[in-house]
């Protein structure tokens, strides 16, 4: 960042940065937390994270405010601007990681009393780790205005849109075995595609920052591994093993 | 949105006079105006006028100039002016940072250094360290509240269980009287190693029990069977102990790779950092896998670097990665009588790529090969011997090396294995 004559324009720049940061560390908690929920069934636990998504709105708003007042005060240009462009979007985006996270929670909630295989939900668990992963990744790229690094997290979205594939399967054929499956697989199946949209939120982030540090955008298609949309299920051959 | 001139002092002589005159060229230009003027108004002779013209450039040139505001000095860590705090903070021995009533930096240690990779002086620390617990600590002790001790667990890249022991730095009397402290103090303290003892006896508990069920029960029938109707025939006895004996040695490589990932669980936040040569352990482990693709009638074809391969790591997990995956490709790859083993290194990696010509891993299998306990064919892994943890153990051998497992398996074409490692020792945290 480059200094300002206005020593206030860079305490405003540096205080959207901190909260983008601070709106991070909170989803990411969030994220890990509706996992560790999901997998222990812990009922508590989901509550609290519902009520936490408020703090998260409530930080989206207050940045949204702030980076507002600082286009209409200080008239910024060129880096300055895209900074607090950038502030906007990835704010939207980490809110909405908010959203899915706590939408995770509600399933969580919705399970209660349906039995359920532990093997299954260690699909899940896999691809949250995946994604962890990516959304530090891409907050630490955030931090240290890193194109570089954010543009690895951009590339590697496929491997969780694979395992997603992977576990989409999976799950049908549990519905198909025993319609019984069928309550907590849907769940399950909602929790995993919860899932590989956060990592797409943090593939968008990435993207944002790739526009902030260089001032371009990043137009070419990411690599795209998820086929669930366009495969169709074949009833007749599939193997209930 | 100017940046700040740099105050350098220009040395004097013609240029500096020259510079003057340019500086003042508005100045001067409308003096000499003025008094055209007059001497055209009120007549002046032309010596006077030279006279006030010649008064009007020595004046530009004597008045000084009021000198350029010097910039902000650049900032500098407190360690570096204060050798006692920077001192102090290096004796924590765990990483510390000094920051701030209001939460940004202003000292650190070595060790933070590197647990963070990006620190700079004058941040905030949020963000280099996002936790809201420790966020929301920092701002309380800050505001003149109690030291605080919060504990979290960090997930990626692999687990680490840390204690944040974030206390209020008083200097003086003044700071107590207006309930500020001076400085935060944030001190990070790995507890890793007590947490994961404890989590390691859960897990091998509930893996082993559920994992170790089948073959067990398989074994009490057969005691059964012995004890009871076949007491006496010998030819299903002969045929039954043999059945006993493999189900009993799979419960064995169980138990053996249970404790094993547990180990490399245990061990999985420290970076390995003894030098091994990877084409020497390659090699080796080639040689003691010789046996089996005779056995099985698998050709392997090698393809080394004809210099060493340097890198850091531990011996016996490499050997192990190895082994694990040369193994598989002769079992699971049996049916192309030919495995490619091969060992490249570039731009700081080193890669053991193992290519079988098998019948290949269906796609939506691909991604959660490395699960515990996932098997492609339930029925096909038992005989072979899986225990279905060999590439788990793989997986998590390479994360505490901080490398990459890549599988490849394009329909019809066999499937690769690659190992990735860095060779220079200091690949990013990923």
């Amino acid at each position: 960042m480059t200094e300002h004559i206005v020593k206030q324009f860079d305490e405003d720049l540096k205080s959207l940065s901190e909260m983008i940061a601070e709106m991070g560390g909170l989803a990411e908690k969030l994220v890990a937390e509706s996992i560790s929920a999901l997998l222990r069934r812990d009922i508590n636990a989901a509550q609290r994270i519902i009520a936490t998504d408020r703090t998260i709105d409530r930080l989206q708003h207050q940045i949204e405010e702030k980076a507002v007042l600082t286009i209409a005060k200080r008239q910024p240009m060129a880096v300055d601007l895209r900074e607090i462009v950038a502030s906007l979007r990835v704010s939207n985006d980490l809110e909405r990681i908010g959203d899915l996270a706590k939408n995770i929670a509600k399933r969580v909630i919705a399970l209660e009393g349906q039995l359920q295989p532990p093997k299954l939900a260690g699909g899940v668990d896999h691809m949250a780790e995946l994604v962890l992963a990516q959304l530090k990744k891409v907050l630490d790229a955030y931090a240290r205005r890193d194109a570089a690094r954010a543009l690895d997290v951009w590339k590697r979205d496929g491997e969780i849109d694979a395992l997603y594939t992977s576990l989409f399967r999976e799950l049908l054929t549990y519905m198909m075995e025993d319609p019984r499956n069928i309550g907590f697989a849907t769940h399950l199946l909602f929790c995993a595609k919860n899932v590989e949209r956060i990592g797409d939120h943090a593939t968008n982030i990435a993207e944002t920052i790739h526009y902030l540090v260089l001032g371009e955008l990043l137009t070419d298609e990411r690599p795209k591994l998820d086929h669930t949309s366009t495969t169709p299920v074949d009833y007749g051959t599939e193997d209930a093993g | 949105m100017a940046r700040l001139n740099s105050g350098v002092h220009k040395p004097l002589g013609p240029v500096f006079l020259l510079d003057r005159l340019r500086a003042n060229r508005a100045a001067l230009l409308a003096a000499f105006a003025v008094l055209a003027v007059f001497s055209l108004i009120f007549s002046i002779p032309l010596w006077v006028l030279i006279l006030g013209g010649v008064t009007v450039l020595v004046a530009a040139l004597i008045v000084p100039l009021p000198r350029p505001e010097p910039p902000p000095a650049p900032w500098e860590l407190e360690s570096d002016k204060d050798p006692l705090a920077g001192a102090l903070l290096e004796a924590l021995l765990e990483p510390g940072v000094l920051l701030t009533s209001r939460g940004t930096i202003y000292a650190y240690n070595d060790a933070a250094a590197n647990t963070f990779g990006g620190l700079r002086g004058g941040d905030p620390i949020s963000f280099s360290l996002r936790l809201p617990e420790v966020l929301e600590a920092v701002r309380e002790v800050g505001a003149g509240g109690q030291g605080r001790l919060v504990e979290y667990v960090e997930r990626v890249p692999v687990e680490r269980w840390i204690e944040a022991r974030i206390g209020p730095v008083w200097l003086d009397q003044a700071d107590r009287a207006d309930g500020l402290p001076k400085y935060v103090l944030l001190i990070l303290h790995d507890l890793t190693n007590i947490r994961r003892a404890e989590r390691m006896r859960v897990d091998f508990v509930a893996n082993a029990s559920h994992e170790l069920r089948t073959p067990l029960a398989a074994l009490l029938g057969f005691i059964e069977t012995l004890q009871g109707p076949a007491k006496n025939d010998t030819e299903a006895r002969g045929r039954f102990l043999e059945i006993m004996r493999t189900q009993a040695n799979r419960m064995s490589r169980l138990v053996d790779d249970l404790l094993h990932l547990s180990r490399i669980e245990q061990r999985e936040h420290i970076r390995p950092d003894s030098p091994v040569e990877i084409v020497e352990i390659v090699r080796s482990v080639l040689d003691s896998l010789a046996p089996l693709s005779r056995e099985r009638g698998v050709e392997i074809v090698t393809s080394f670097p004809d210099h060493p391969v340097p890198a850091l790591g531990d011996r016996d997990e490499l050997i192990r990665v190895a082994e694990n995956l040369i193994e598989n490709g002769i079992k699971y790859g049996q049916s192309g009588k030919r495995v490619d083993v091969t060992v490249t290194a570039d731009n700081g990696k080193a890669r053991i790529a193992v290519h079988d010509y098998g019948p290949g891993i269906p796609p939506e299998h691909v991604p959660r090969l490395t699960e515990r306990f996932y098997r492609v064919d339930v029925g096909d892994s038992r005989d072979k011997g899986g225990t279905g943890l060999g590439l788990a153990i793989v997986k998590h051998i390479m994360s505490r090396h901080r490398g990459r497992l890549l599988i490849e398996s394009p329909p019809g074409k066999g499937t690769t294995f690659t190992a990735v490692l860095d060779t220079d020792g200091q690949g990013k945290e990923d």
